[in-house]
């Protein structure tokens, strides 16, 4: 009874909803002017539905067979004046929408420096500069500036543009925060961006939209938009805190875990996340960087065998599998090339 | 034994390989196994094992190949929704502390069966058995261009099947999504079978429906019967031979990148993994370049079923015949310049994604036209609302609001904020759905008495209609609306409390599909029951424009005892029109290819050599290796590849078919 009782009243929260509808209601400029795409892409698109469904039903209804006073033309079969109607009409909203989507994409490219925190407000403050990396299965935010790190929370002044640069340790995880702005990917060994702004404060959601192994349902953490004061207060408690995030600790955090509990460090290892981009937070690996710089120039010949255990950065024993691997290389490997390093 | 030895003998099977801690499991073995019993004890009982040898599995017949495809669809449709209903009643209790009831290692694996088995087991099957049966009777054709190849092709198709039902029973599934995208599929992540089984069932599977789209391919270019030019197809034949293109333009590049993420699995080499500048990117694109055309492979067809029925039930030609098949032609070309679509979050520039976007919504474009030219068919047609017709109405209707969803998608910037979301979830389930699924069903139903010779009960078919249309509805409205509240996909167990009314409904929607899959399969048995008064003598119960309908129902094993000549679109009604007499007299043998049992060989131990390459279990993967090249060497010299229908058997057939037509008059 109670179930039905929902049921009953679902269309009225459907209505009311709307207020509860993040991606329809955001707080932040980049993810408020996306909103409205979706707004004038569907209008758009309704021209030319709503009368397809009418006519659908329409014309289902009216030739049904036991109407008889219905027109019947069974040879019927061609209108050039209407063939060039029905290709043109979708052609035109295709048309107008492609130009729509044209300037919009690179408008709102994630890549791209805000000009503006807000219609009508530019951007005039520094940007503040986040730093994301996506461990299994938590999210590590390292402030550079600031010089400090927390894990599953994510603190912003409101109004400031934000300007995050985000890679991953080991799989592919999307970082997306609706009420701030559309989602990036954090993916291992690369660096994606993403710049935002928030102008409300407020507790938002933040999440991985991109299913990423057993843990995957608690990777969440939230994200504070709080006042410039409030949020000079916030990194001033962070610092004052304890913790110092360098890579040994990170070596360890970056271990699987599950529902991890919100962690700050007062300080932060500064090249740590460019470490973790070239894969390299690890003692003895190489940096993806260095690895391409050789091969750039040519590459190493048989010599590259020595670099076989520096290059191998997923940490196999850690999701289940154990032991040593073999490698193809190591065939024609001299038997002690084992550790050594070229390049370093 | 020696743990040696064992290992040796069993590779990594062992027992703990078998889920008895899985109650759930168990509980489905036990039936699995009862159902299977019963059968094949039924089938020893009434001693049908060598008729069905002989007459079904061993078959080179287009029609039963068809009809054996489509009865494979059906019972994975029956796995693959049980996956569905599970996830919809997890996600419906497990908010808050209430964990549901499935932890995330088994959940994990139901998504990612479900997209694997709807997609390649029940869409596919549906849509190449559909081709199978149909096509070579719409050209005229006795059979397909290669009739071997075709029951060798669905019992790969079968393997396929096979093996990933086995990956229930016996060690697990891939916990990776359905494409399961590295690093997330590589060793490093998900050492254990599931991968393994993903890859084999795939590749096994995969063989098969590239032979078919080379053999249907083939069969349509070659086979049409005389005057039977391609601007004269039906727009079934026509949107077939597009699909046939697409998959064997597309399928290598499946089974390629399957490939290369086996070598990694197997080989240690590191196309895709993070180790030595392996680059997962690279899979992603791969597979999308598949995957794209892999929907229109899907949805074309279905557009041709409906093309189909909206001029037979408003007894008037199609409206617009030759932008219909233009339309297909601009699609199929498209749809290889959208794959990018499927990522625009991973980073690319603001022009690539643009470029792609922009791409995607041009197809929205002749997919527009062909709805309205069946929007016109409709007009001043005499439309009679029997089953198929139900389907394509509601198929108009839904469909092109997941075209909307669709077009809307492809706008990068919109696609930053509903990517991965329920949202999403919802769309490809309303065009698959609302269109393929939608489009099989009014082919079965306008098909079956072709294939049978007795029409299916309308009464269920309209139940089942009404449930399907009415729970895809319940079922998918409430993800629209939970993807626009910012609620990814894939999620085990959800925090907002307030979220759960929208899971609940959405429950409620699946439980409706859940009677209109239940009304189908009554419809079946009741039909099977009354086919005596359902029973369509004619050959033509729909008053057919097409080929196929101008032979008996079911054809005989030669289709037409004299190919016909085709003159104008719509060749039967033409042939109606003009008052054409068949031909009682004059028959001469026919040339006919002959049954054999090679494809149930071949594919038995493609599957067997994919068992033993899941588990490590070198010897048997060696040994069913050679036994695979050595069969088929085996079969190159079996000579006895066709025989003769001699006249007096067409004679009888044909008379009997006289007989029947003249006591109907």
């Amino acid at each position: 009874m109670q179930a039905l009782k929902k049921i009953a009243v679902a269309p009225l929260l459907l209505a009311l909803g709307g207020c509860k509808m993040v991606v329809m209601n955001p707080s932040g400029d980049i993810a408020a002017q996306q909103r409205d795409l979706i707004i004038i892409a569907t209008v758009l698109m309704l021209l030319i539905i709503v009368p397809v469904i009418i006519l659908t039903l329409l014309f289902a209804w009216k030739y049904r067979r036991s109407n008889e006073a219905a027109k019947y033309d069974p040879d019927w079969h061609h209108s050039t004046r209407l063939e060039i109607v029905i290709w043109a009409a979708p052609l035109v909203i295709i048309t107008i929408l492609g130009a729509v989507t044209w300037t919009s994409t690179h408008l709102l490219d994630p890549y791209r420096p805000l000009d503006r925190i807000a219609p009508g407000r530019a951007a005039a403050t520094k940007p503040l500069k986040v730093q994301v990396v996506a461990l299994d299965w938590k999210w590590l935010f390292i402030y550079p500036e600031l010089g400090i790190a927390t894990v599953n929370e994510l603190a912003a002044p409101v109004d400031t543009p934000i300007d995050f640069d985000l890679t991953s340790s080991s799989v592919m995880n999307s970082f997306y925060v609706p009420a701030l702005a559309g989602q990036i990917y954090a993916m291992p060994g690369m660096r994606t961006q993403l710049h935002a702004v928030i102008n409300k404060p407020g507790e938002y959601e933040g999440f991985s939209a991109n299913y990423s192994g057993a843990g995957f349902s608690d990777m969440r953490f939230k994200f504070h938009g709080l006042s410039q004061a409030d949020f000079q207060q916030w990194a001033r408690d962070v610092r004052g805190g304890k913790g110092e995030l360098n890579r040994s600790v990170y070596l360890v955090l970056e271990k699987p875990s599950q529902k991890t509990p919100v962690q700050r460090f007062a300080s932060v290892d500064r090249d740590l996340f460019d470490a973790a981009v070239n894969r390299c937070v690890e003692p003895g690996k190489m940096c993806q960087h260095d690895m391409m710089r050789i091969d750039a120039a040519g590459g190493l010949g048989m010599a590259g065998v020595y670099n076989v255990t520096t290059l191998e950065y997923d940490k196999r024993v850690r999701r289940g599998e154990g032991g040593l691997r073999a490698f193809v290389a190591a065939l024609c490997a001299p038997p002690k090339a084992t550790t050594a390093s070229v390049a370093r | 034994m020696s743990p040696d030895l064992v290992k040796f003998l069993f590779g990594r099977l062992t027992w703990d390989a078998i889920p008895f801690h899985e109650p759930i499991l168990l509980a489905t073995f036990a039936v699995v196994a009862l159902g299977g019993v019963a059968v094949l004890g039924l089938l020893t009982y009434y001693k049908a094992w060598g008729y069905l040898w002989r007459e079904w599995l061993t078959s080179v017949d287009h029609k039963k190949i068809g009809v054996m495809y489509i009865i494979l669809a059906i019972v994975m449709l029956l796995r693959g929704f049980a996956d569905a209903l599970m996830m919809r009643a997890q996600q419906a209790i497990a908010f808050g502390d209430h964990a549901g009831y499935l932890p995330p290692h088994h959940y994990d694996q139901i998504f990612t069966a479900h997209g694997v088995i709807m997609i390649f087991f029940v869409a596919m099957p549906l849509v190449t058995g559909l081709m199978n049966l149909v096509v070579p009777l719409q050209i005229g054709a006795r059979d397909v261009a290669f009739p071997f190849l075709n029951n060798f092709s669905f019992w790969m198709t079968v393997g396929g099947a096979v093996t990933v039902m086995l990956s229930l029973f016996v060690g697990e599934f891939a916990r990776t999504g359905w494409l399961a995208y590295p690093p997330l599929s590589n060793l490093a992540y998900s050492p254990d079978v599931g991968v393994d089984y993903y890859i084999w069932a795939l590749q096994v599977a995969g063989v098969g429906t590239t032979l078919s789209g080379i053999n249907l391919i083939v069969t349509i270019i070659k086979m049409r019967a005389p005057g039977l030019s391609l601007m004269k197809m039906p727009v079934f034949t026509w949107t077939s031979l597009c699909t046939n293109v697409l998959i064997v333009a597309t399928f290598p590049i499946l089974t390629a990148t399957l490939a290369l993420l086996t070598a990694d699995r197997y080989l240690y080499t590191n196309f895709f993994t993070n180790d030595f500048g392996g680059n997962p990117m690279m899979y992603v694109n791969l597979i999308w370049i598949w995957g794209h055309p892999e929907v229109y492979i899907l949805i074309l067809p279905a557009f041709g079923v409906f093309s189909e029925v909206v001029s037979t039930f408003c007894g008037k030609r199609l409206f617009g015949y030759s932008s219909m098949v233009y339309a297909t032609v601009v699609i199929t070309i498209l749809s290889y310049l959208v794959w990018l679509h499927h990522f625009f979050t991973m980073g690319s520039g603001a022009s690539v994604n643009s470029f792609f976007g922009i791409t995607t919504m041009i197809i929205s474009i002749p997919t527009g036209a062909k709805i309205f030219n069946w929007l016109f068919t409709m007009y001043r047609g005499r439309i009679r609302f029997e089953t198929p017709m139900l389907w394509t109405v509601g198929f108009m209707v839904t469909f092109v609001i997941g075209g909307m969803t669709g077009v809307l998608l492809a706008v990068p910037p919109a696609d930053f904020v509903l990517h991965n979301s329920l949202f999403l979830i919802a769309h490809f389930h309303n065009v698959i759905i609302g269109g393929v699924v939608f489009g099989m069903f009014a082919g079965i139903n306008y098909w079956f008495p072709k294939a049978f010779g007795f029409r299916l009960n309308s009464f269920w078919g309209k139940v089942s209609f009404w449930c399907w249309l009415v729970g895809f509805w319940v079922a998918f409205a409430p993800l629209y609306v939970l993807g626009l509240m910012g609620v990814t996909r894939r999620l085990n167990h959800f925090e907002d409390p307030s979220l759960q009314i929208w899971f609940v409904i959405a429950a409620i929607g699946a439980v409706i599909i859940l009677f209109g899959i239940l009304a189908f399969l009554v419809q079946i048995i009741v039909s099977i029951r009354d086919r005596e008064a359902l029973r369509d003598v004619t050959g033509d119960p729909w008053g057919g424009r097409t080929l196929e309908w101008a032979t008996s129902s079911p054809p005989p094993a030669y289709n037409f005892a004299f190919t016909p000549v085709i003159h104008q679109i719509d060749a039967w009604w033409d042939m109606k029109q003009r008052g054409y007499e068949r031909p009682t007299s004059g028959f001469i043998p026919i040339h006919m290819p002959a049954n054999t049992g090679a494809g149930v060989v071949l594919a038995g131990i493609s599957t067997v050599l994919g068992f033993a390459m899941i588990w490590h279990i070198w010897w048997l993967a060696a040994l069913s290796f050679v036994a695979l090249i050595g069969s088929t060497i085996v079969h190159t010299f079996n000579f006895k590849r066709d025989y003769y229908i001699p006249a007096e058997e067409v004679v009888r057939v044909e008379d009997e078919r006289t007989q029947a037509l003249r006591s109907l008059a």
